[in-house]
């Protein structure tokens, strides 16, 4: 059970308190406590049901930060079997805030890379909280030209508050990193299927985000900025993210209205760090299907179809 | 518009304009056939308008140069000024009914008003030394020059006009990054337009980048960074992240001259830099060098 509980989660938090002392009481034998136990958990589940159901953009956003959400080394760990990790962009240096290699999903081979976070200090420093710099999208893309080369599918997973800013990003080029990743996706003749697992901040995100599919577990968000930032440019100030976070339509169900994403994956109850095994079983299910049906196009197909799609993003009115 | 802008560039005077009744005290009045001056912001010389525009708005004392939009780079590029627009129709919609202050929809009808401009970008095809050519020209006057759904749909029907056409495509950027008001929207304009520049380099067709100042954010990420030939304006602030973002995650000042066009030279990402009066020429010398439309 998640031991972190948000501001909105408040009244699960207080009902397992109860049930903690309950269970507590009744292990030392003196009182049978069986049933308010058993009311306890169904109390549980139920409230739990009731918040999941209306939670709104900012809410999800605090969901896909969750310290115990599982990362992509979580997912390619679980999911995967005989992970070979792959270091380096041949040029500088090894990204840690992005992490891939070939994998095997029952057998077939794929190349997965993804955004790696932190989980203590130590390791969120180690991995630059997940946000690379112009080498980890340069690793990215070498990966990919490899899967490329041999014909092997390329599974990302998207998790980052965005690309590093920094001197040294910029003087090795983030921009450009960044955009030869986008025009260089564009045209793999390999199926490409991305998922966002946590955040998907802005070109931080999308610099290993242009696929075949696209699609978003259920409590993630990705969008042009972080709803604080937004906030603090458009409103001056950092109080506004709530209503930033709802302006920004970021959350799943609307990137899949505004046709923006492909697919949605759906989580466990309370989150996919409430029950990370139903998540890796959510995901690999979805990855399964989605290859089956693009491992069956041609790679030309492949590629004009991905261009058209991208292609036709935007809403402007013509004349 | 990822990134607050130091420097807003939005007023349509991108000098200070001086009346000539309020400068006949210090100047001669005998030079001002048309009674207009400029101050220089920068050194803060007072020449006369038609000085400057002769010298493709590039001051004639210390030779900054002047933030200006589409208007003034066709003018420039285009032989005779002449050309012919493309898509000139395309405006904004709304599709995320977005508001924060104010509603993206008032704000979109003031910039219009305001510029004379439909959206951030206008494009437009003529010749360039005789040589048919695309151009795509952002305008910082309109909402911090910020890409939204129409510039990025622009400049994809743009490089797909090069394509089509077998015409070199220039691409002049001036921009404070993605709008936010089109959040995702926006965001996915970056990959459209980045596809679209794969198609076009398939087909062995240049496309030259021009970063003027500035040129910052989702643009930079995508279509600003991909040219054949990466051209800066001299001292321009072209970036990813934005100085201040920059500024607050490191907690101290930036060194001198950081992310400026000549930083971007020395570090390997822009080809040459060039002066606004002396660009027409060596882009139209260099384009005659490699390009052959009938070759494949
Ligand atoms: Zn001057």
């Amino acid at each position: 059970m998640a031991g972190t509980y948000f501001d909105f989660e408040k009244p699960l938090q207080e009902l397992q308190e109860q049930l903690d002392k309950a269970r507590e009481t009744h292990e030392k034998g003196k009182v049978d406590m069986s049933e308010l136990i058993t009311q306890l958990e169904g109390k549980i589940e139920a409230t739990r049901k009731e918040i999941y159901s209306h939670l709104n953009g900012w809410q999800k956003v605090q969901i896909s930060r969750h310290p115990e959400r599982p990362y992509s080394l979580d997912y390619i760990e679980h999911i995967t079997s005989d992970f070979i990790e792959l270091h380096g962009d041949r040029n500088v240096k090894d990204d840690k805030a992005i992490v891939g290699g070939f994998a095997s999903i029952d057998g077939e081979t794929v190349m997965i890379i993804g955004h790696q976070k932190g989980r203590n200090t130590k390791q969120r420093q180690y991995r630059n909280f997940g946000m690379p710099n112009p080498e980890g999208y340069r690793k990215a893309l070498r990966l990919m030209k490899l899967a490329e080369k041999f014909r092997k599918p390329i599974i990302t997973f998207i998790d980052t508050p965005g690309a590093s800013p920094g001197l040294e990003a910029e003087e090795r080029g983030q921009g450009e990193a960044i955009a030869r990743n986008l025009l260089e996706m564009a045209v793999l003749k390999v199926p490409v299927i991305c998922i966002v697992i946590g955040e998907g901040a802005s070109g931080g995100a999308l610099g290993i985000g242009v696929g075949d599919r696209v699609l978003m577990m259920e409590y993630t968000w990705y969008s042009v900025i972080s709803p604080e930032s937004c906030s603090s440019i458009l409103w001056r100030s950092w109080d506004y993210k709530e209503k930033a976070a709802d302006a920004l339509k970021l959350s799943a169900e609307d990137m899949l209205g505004n046709k923006l994403i492909d697919g949605i994956i759906r989580e466990p109850l309370g989150g996919a760090h409430n029950n990370p095994e139903a998540a890796f079983k959510a995901v690999k299910d979805e990855i399964k299907k989605h290859l089956k049906v693009l491992k069956a196009m041609e790679p030309d197909e492949l590629v004009t179809t991905r261009v058209e799609k991208f292609g036709s993003m935007g809403v402007y009115v013509e004349g | 518009m990822e990134f607050e802008e130091e420097d807003s560039g939005d007023k349509p005077s991108w000098f200070q304009r001086v009346r000539e009744n309020i400068v006949t005290k210090t100047k001669d009045k005998k030079s001002t056939p048309d009674g207009l001056w400029e101050k220089c912001p920068r050194c803060k010389a007072i020449v006369p308008a038609k000085d400057i525009i002769n010298n493709c708005y590039v001051c004639t004392q210390c030779e900054y140069h002047v933030k200006i939009g589409s208007r003034e780079y066709f003018s420039i590029l285009f032989d005779n000024g002449k050309f012919t627009e493309l898509d000139a129709d395309l405006s904004s919609g709304d599709p995320l009914e977005f508001t924060d202050t104010s509603s993206y929809v008032d704000r979109i009808r003031v910039s219009q008003s305001k510029s004379g401009l439909k959206d951030a970008l206008r494009s437009g095809t003529g010749k360039m030394n005789g040589m048919p050519v695309v151009i795509a020209c952002m305008d910082f006057g309109f909402i911090g020059g910020s890409m939204g759904s129409v510039v990025g749909e622009k400049i994809a029907r743009a490089i797909d006009y090069g394509r089509v056409h077998r015409m070199p495509v220039i691409v002049i950027s001036k921009s404070g990054g993605a709008r936010m008001m089109e959040a995702a929207f926006s965001l996915m304009q970056m990959a459209k337009t980045s596809a679209k520049l794969a198609l076009l380099a398939k087909e062995g067709v240049p496309y030259i980048s021009i970063l003027t100042d500035p040129t910052t954010g989702g643009v930079t990420a995508s279509y600003a960074m991909l040219g054949d030939f990466n051209v800066a304006e001299p001292e321009a602030l072209i970036g990813f992240a934005g100085p201040r973002v920059i500024r607050e995650t490191i907690g101290k000042d930036l060194p001198k001259g950081f992310q400026s066009s000549e930083f971007l030279q020395e570090h390997g990402f822009v080809d040459f830099i060039v002066k606004r009066y002396e660009m027409k020429q060596k882009i139209a010398t260099l384009l005659a060098m490699i390009w052959d439309k009938k070759a494949k």
